[in-house]
């Protein structure tokens, strides 16, 4: 499902003393099946750019396409619920909206405002539990009871059983552990690949984008910066230095090299084209020294 | 709910702005005080000239005036009519039952409009240009004396403190969560009163929460740092009287002698 930004504007509480233009003129497409990343220092409006792509926000000038249905500020809030159905949101810090007495409550809270039965939704519930990688004898535990890390699992769970095609991420990892980071984001990629899923993810881990995204967004001052491949935006360590932005380690190291008077034809992303290079760089000395 | 004033504070240069707030709050409840004083049209007209005056002096913008006095025109419009059509006294227009419509009520229905709209706008002028930590040092400095038959007036100011401090916090918080609701298909504003009623919950328990976790932190975080209590605190925030507020005072002192001589001389 893809959703295309046609000069999308947002100000926040207009015509007060307190307004603020979060988004200037943005366009931009996401494209159906692709995984996007987000990124940008914090204030720039990537959250306020999320809550656009379901609705919750509309623009104050400009139009949002999503899939078929045109969002303008003109847009009235019924009829959103399908929409809202297909693309599912991951708020910051999502373990803040927990509510009910079980978890399995919880997760199904979705799908039933959704219209699904109460066996669909408990089955749901037990399905994504599983997959959140949580034991099934939690679903009759309070969501109170549970570790901070356990808590956003359910609430991702959570947003997962409203099954959308598009799955929005607001920096679903910060907070946990490396391990439970790894196993959340392989089950974002998993999904992505498996079932077809469209994912926007907003990070500050540049491994992640760099690991996992084909499509990156930097964003500041609420306006689009630069936009490409991730290998084209991170190319430019300095610029991105500049915008108070990381790039990922591996890329950092080479960098440094570079400065040492080594030589990359291209800058490596991961630690695995990094390793590479470098042991391609080893050869190419050894045999010019043979 | 953004268009809420309260607690609104406005910053500003300005002389109403660098006043001390004991003053303004004092002054402002004198000002509530004299109103119900006020019987004839010059008497409002004078006190209308105070406010429009303290109004000016603040240099706060006159339209979010209006947008304070808006959210509460049908309280204002209701209060009247029950004036226009049950007052009684002076010329009789027109009667059906116990409603009636006299030269009096009309009169009165008017008085009321005037001091309703003159008492929004000077106590959202208090608001406006002073920040509530203002007025909580301000109440605590003038609940002072209470000490002496042991009333918690430090404890008081600081829960009061601490409450306005986390107003807009909880604000933008309700707004984060229903938010998140919304996004998981919840549609507020539509359904009989129990569905309405219903949706409410999913967005009081996780504020709850987070107001219960955030008291707690708070608390933690202040005893880390060697919190104690009222006795032997030293301020940052000094309030200090000046040469604005005497000069305010002694208008608004001007303004009650005046009223008064007006309505009983
Ligand atoms: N309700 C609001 N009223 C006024 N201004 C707001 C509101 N919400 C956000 N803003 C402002 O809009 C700007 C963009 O906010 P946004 O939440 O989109 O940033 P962000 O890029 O997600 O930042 P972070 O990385 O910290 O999450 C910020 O400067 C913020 O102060
Ligand atoms: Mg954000």
């Amino acid at each position: 499902m893809a959703i295309t930004f046609k000069s999308v504007s947002y100000t926040y509480q207009p015509n007060t003393p307190f307004e603020f233009h979060a988004l200037n003129e943005i366009s931009t497409k996401i494209e159906d099946g692709s995984f996007t990343a987000l990124i940008g220092h914090t204030g720039s409006g990537k959250s306020t750019f999320l809550q656009h792509l379901n609705a919750l926000l509309k623009p104050t000038s400009g139009t949002v396409l999503i899939e078929d249905a045109t969002i303008t500020h003109e847009t009235s809030n019924k009829n959103l619920k399908p929409l809202r159905k297909k693309v599912g949101i991951v708020f910051q810090f999502p373990e803040k909206q927990l509510f009910a007495d079980t978890v399995k409550k919880d997760i199904a809270f979705g799908p039933e405002n959704f219209g699904s039965t109460p066996e669909e939704a408990g089955k749901l519930a037990k399905k994504m539990i599983e997959l959140v990688g949580l034991p099934v004898s939690l679903l009759d535990r309070s969501p109170f009871e549970l570790s901070g890390g356990q808590m956003r699992r359910v609430a991702i769970a959570g947003v997962l059983a409203m099954q959308p095609n598009v799955l929005v991420l607001d920096e679903p990892t910060a907070g946990l552990d490396p391990s439970g980071r790894q196993e959340i984001m392989h089950l974002f990629t998993s999904l992505q690949q498996s079932q077809h899923f469209t994912i926007v993810l907003v990070t500050h881990q540049m491994e992640d984008v760099a690991n996992y995204a084909n499509h990156v967004i930097v964003m500041e001052h609420g306006k689009i910066v630069k936009e490409g491949r991730p290998r084209e935006v991170f190319a430019d360590v300095e610029w991105l230095h500049d915008k108070q932005l990381d790039v990922p380690a591996s890329t950092e190291f080479a960098f440094e090299m570079v400065k040492r008077g080594f030589h990359f034809d291209k800058l490596p992303l991961t630690e695995q084209e990094l390793a590479d290079d470098i042991a391609a760089m080893f050869k190419r000395r050894r045999r010019s020294n043979e | 709910m953004n268009k809420l004033l309260f607690g609104r504070y406005i910053p500003q240069d300005s002389f109403v702005h660098h006043m001390d707030p004991r003053a303004k709050l004092v002054l402002s409840f004198l000002y509530v005080i004299v109103i119900f004083f006020a019987n004839n049209w010059w008497i409002y007209l004078l006190m209308t000239v105070v406010a429009l005056l303290s109004i000016w002096a603040s240099k706060i913008n006159f339209k979010l005036f209006v947008d304070g006095i808006l959210p509460l025109i049908w309280i204002i419009a209701f209060t009247m009519l029950i004036q226009v059509f049950f007052g009684t006294g002076g010329h009789l227009y027109w009667q059906w039952g116990i409603f009636s419509v006299t030269s009096l009520g009309i009169l009165n229905a008017a008085y009321i409009f005037v001091r309703f709209t003159l008492i929004i706008l000077i106590s959202t002028l208090l608001t406006l240009s002073t920040s509530p930590i203002q007025i909580s040092d301000a109440i605590e400095s003038l609940l002072k004396p209470l000490e002496k038959v042991h009333f918690p007036v430090y404890e008081v100011a600081l829960m009061l403190s601490i409450a306005l401090r986390f107003v807009p916090t909880l604000m933008d918080e309700t707004e984060s969560i229903m938010n998140a609701q919304r996004a998981r298909g919840v549609d507020f504003g539509t359904g009989n009163i129990v569905q309405r009623i219903k949706k409410i919950i999913p967005i009081l328990i996780p504020l709850f929460v987070s107001a219960f976790n955030r008291a707690e932190d708070l608390a933690t975080a202040m005893e880390a740092r060697g919190y104690q209590g009222g006795a032997g605190r030293t301020k940052y925030r000094l309030l200090k009287w000046g040469i604005r507020d005497t000069i305010a005072t002694l208008i608004y002192l001007l303004m009650t002698v005046v009223v008064f001589a007006l309505r009983f001389f």
